[in-house]
């Protein structure tokens, strides 16, 4: 998972590089938003009025374009994001059960972040994997064959990851 | 002492490292491979590769032991050692390791052997899971980039456009509108500087066929476009990718870079006149952006909203000018064709469909990956003689094709051909390939419900008929699925349906009710269930249906009531276990978990006098 940074210093730093990188470049905007969030994990308020005044495009523009893709969040993400795969091969093998289930065991649901920190959930429609549905991800790892059964043992490990390691 | 290399032949093993074997750690296993080799002292003699997606990621890890054509399947590291030991030096193949027919149970050693492969006609994966794809030379020593230099060398752009056009090549992205064509118009078109599009955003869930593609054989993709490129008259490309796939992103900017180095890109290619540089966007989430106008406001870096067409891309695309889109499948077919003729490309195939189609074959399928084949080939072919049927004694009962804009096709439907126009003539569409088998727990009517969520979900906005239509309709399914469906919907279903086809603005809007109208048109009885009798025949509503656990079978092994989260399961041991539906939260791990030899859990409909 990347480094989540909230230095506003370090953060206005990192976009002032890659606006001069992209010389400005309006129409490239929805990489930097990409660049961004690889960076800091979210793309915060501030974040974006930074863009803004560097890019030279209206905040509202900007959040227009950053809402209408799935795959920019805007609040902090958890340590470890799950994504669960809702693409056809996955649901007709059972992927709604296995939803449900991590939902259940994390006390969250899709796009929220456990109250630790420790994990947060998100949708994916469809990761390509199909032929080891039902699919879901970790931190880009892919894990397939997936069943309600598996799902406790599997997060455990990621509780256990932190515990011993005390963090990244 | 052993065959294969008394040969002179050096042996090679190909180790799968596509995004399915990977995330069973191909990579550790090439590594413990290598070791082995390097620690036999054979280093001369056996040499390791990786491969891209073979398409059979079911089976995987997969490893394959060339020039024998052994495939091993289901692969760990452990068993690295024994492959060397055993096979490569001993000379005696793993047999335990072998592909195993899921139905018969034999083992087929051979992958040319093996049904699954046997029966197909590989064309655009022609290289998948045989060549590294991050090495040029692999790609060059197997007629790579060839058909490049045969179009520098002896045609000039229009006789390109002309050879592509004879070949009958249609858009494998589904449009299925003829490539040779669309270059003719788009070289025809006024406007400079002119742009190359690759439509790498396959975004429909269930299908896979681009991404193993781009991970197997990127060079296929590029060589195509670059041919395109020359003949549209076009000095820039995009590939537009989505985001989520990683590795594919990965292997096509390294294919980029070597293409390069060895000039097939850059200036002057091949001492030609033509400049190519290929740029690669990277998609942010959002299915419409597989749709070619949203794609390219997207590229332009706006909301991927669609507009409408006249005028289309070829005439006016990004920013203004003149463009050619077209898919990853029907550019990796284009140096076969200008190498092997147009002739022989439109001998295969159809009669108004040419050439191979890949399918993405998953869902309830005993052998699921992909499978290139002639287009025409009957679907009961795919279906049993190359998948395998359905597994478990479970009954066929649909094959969804096209993805979220296609259909589901019932049993009497299972001889037609496949290709573009039976597909459509049927009520579903070709698409780009996905084919998702159902079996008799599989409800039709939950299906249509799945789809409209998801293209609901994925619906721009900016039309009424899509935004608010696919809205409703989901509503609609959404009630009928949970028992609350009134005598009036299935017609309601059918108006809104046909509305939504006729006046939305995109493709996505004008396919969003199939899935809808061809469940109602072959699987009525299943909505008319669900409406008026409040049941769902397949068991799959929650709403419809209880768990119940049959005294007369359950043995009290209490491995329901250990893992019930909602601890509803009551039961002393060796005693019949109860459950108490007040609390069951119809998770269904009860159901998965009690033991075959029991089958105890079972699901029995809400409906008075409903039974099992």
């Amino acid at each position: 998972m990347a480094e989540v940074n909230d230095d506003s210093h370090n953060m206005e730093e990192f976009i002032n590089d890659l606006i001069t990188n992209q010389a400005r470049d309006k129409t490239k905007i929805i990489n930097i938003l990409q660049q961004v969030q690889t960076k800091f994990g979210f793309l915060s308020r501030e974040a974006i009025s930074t863009i803004s005044t560097q890019v030279r495009i209206p905040e509202i523009d900007i959040f227009g374009i950053a809402t209408f893709y799935e795959q920019f969040r805007f609040t902090k993400p958890g340590k470890h994001l799950i994504k669960v795969c809702e693409g056809t091969a996955c649901h007709v093998k059972g992927g709604a059960a296995i939803t449900e289930t991590i939902e259940r065991e994390l006390n969250i649901t899709h796009g929220e972040t456990t109250s630790d920190g420790l994990f947060s959930l998100e949708r994916v429609a469809c990761l390509g994997c199909c032929a080891l549905a039902p699919v879901i991800v970790i931190d880009e790892e892919i894990n397939g064959m997936m069943s309600t059964s598996k799902i406790n043992s599997l997060l455990q490990k990621y509780n256990e990851k932190t515990g011993t390691t005390g963090g990244e | 002492m052993e065959n294969s290399s008394s040969n002179n032949d050096m042996v090679t093993i190909l180790v799968c490292e596509g995004t399915g074997c990977v995330s069973s750690n191909s990579p550790e296993i090439r590594e413990a491979l290598e070791s082995a080799i390097k620690a036999k002292d054979i280093a001369d003699k056996v040499k390791v590769k990786f491969t891209g997606c073979h398409g059979f990621c079911q089976q995987g890890p997969i490893v394959i032991i060339e020039p024998e054509g052994i495939f091993y399947t289901h692969i760990k590291v452990e068993n690295a050692e024994d492959i060397i030991s055993s096979h490569i030096i001993d000379g005696k193949p793993m047999e335990d390791l072998f592909y195993k027919d899921p139905n018969t149970g034999e083992a087929i050693p051979n992958y040319k052997d093996i049904p699954f492969y046997k029966h197909q006609t590989r064309i655009v994966l022609r290289n998948c899971g045989h060549i590294d794809p991050e090495n040029i030379e692999d790609y060059i020593n197997t007629g790579g980039y060839s058909a490049l230099k045969k179009v520098i060398a002896e045609f000039t752009p229009e006789q390109v456009i002309e050879e592509i056009r004879k070949s009958n090549l249609r858009g494998r992205g589904g449009g299925g509108f003829s490539a040779g064509m669309k270059w003719k118009f788009c070289r025809d078109a006024v406007g400079e500087p002119k742009y190359l599009i690759c439509n790498a955003d396959e975004g429909d869930p269930g299908a896979f066929m681009d991404r193993s593609t781009l991970e197997g054989d990127p060079h296929s993709v590029l060589e195509g476009m670059i041919i395109a490129a020359y003949a549209i008259g076009a000095n820039h490309a995009y590939i537009y990718a989505r985001a989520e796939y990683p590795l594919a992103i990965r292997r096509l900017r390294k294919a980029i870079e070597s293409a390069k180095q060895y000039k097939f890109l850059g200036e002057n290619i091949l001492g030609s006149e033509l400049n190519l540089d290929i740029e690669i966007i990277e998609g942010a989430g959002a299915f419409v952006c597989g749709e070619e106008t949203a794609l390219m406001a997207s590229i332009m870096g706006k909301r991927g909203v669609p507009r409408p067409r006249p005028p289309f891309p070829a005439v006016s695309g990004v920013w203004g000018k003149p463009s050619n889109i077209n898919n990853v499948k029907t550019y990796a077919s284009v140096p076969v064709i200008i190498n092997k003729g147009a002739d022989w490309f439109s001998a295969i195939g159809s009669e108004k469909s040419k050439g191979t189609a890949v399918f993405a074959l998953t869902g309830r399928i005993a052998n699921s990956g992909l499978i290139e084949i002639p287009m025409g080939t009957p679907l009961r072919k795919i279906i049993f003689d190359i998948g395998g049927g359905v597994p478990d004694d479970k009954e066929f009962k649909a094959v969804q094709t096209g993805g979220p804009s296609g259909g589901c096709l019932p049993k009497d439907k299972l001889d037609l051909p496949a290709n573009y126009e039976a597909l459509t003539e049927a009520g579903s569409i070709m698409g780009s390939g996905g084919m998702v088998v159902m079996d008799e727990d599989t409800c039709m009517v939950d299906i249509a419900k799945f789809f409209i969520k998801f293209t609901q979900a994925e619906s721009c906005g900016k039309c009424t008929p899509c935004r608010d239509g696919t809205k409703v309709m989901l509503n609609m399914l959404e009630d009928i699925t949970a028992g609350r469906g009134k005598d009036s919907d299935i017609e309601t279903l059918l108006d809104l349906g046909t509305v939504i086809q006729d006046s939305s603005l995109c493709g996505l809007g004008q396919t969003s009710a199939n899935p809808v109208l061809t469940t109602i048109k072959y699987f009525e009885d299943e909505y008319i269930s669900h409406i008026k009798d409040k049941r769902c025949p397949a068991k799959a509503c929650k709403e419809l249906f209880h768990y119940w656990i049959d005294p007369e079978k359950c043995i009290g092994c209490r491995a329901c009531a250990k893992k019930c989260p909602a601890e509803a399961i009551t039961g002393e041991k060796k005693q019949p276990h109860l459950i108490d539906n007040e609390k069951c939260i119809k998770c269904g791990i009860c159901y998965s978990v009690c033991p075959k030899k029991a089958r105890a859990v079972t699901k029995v409909d809400n409906t008075p006098g409903g039974g099992e």
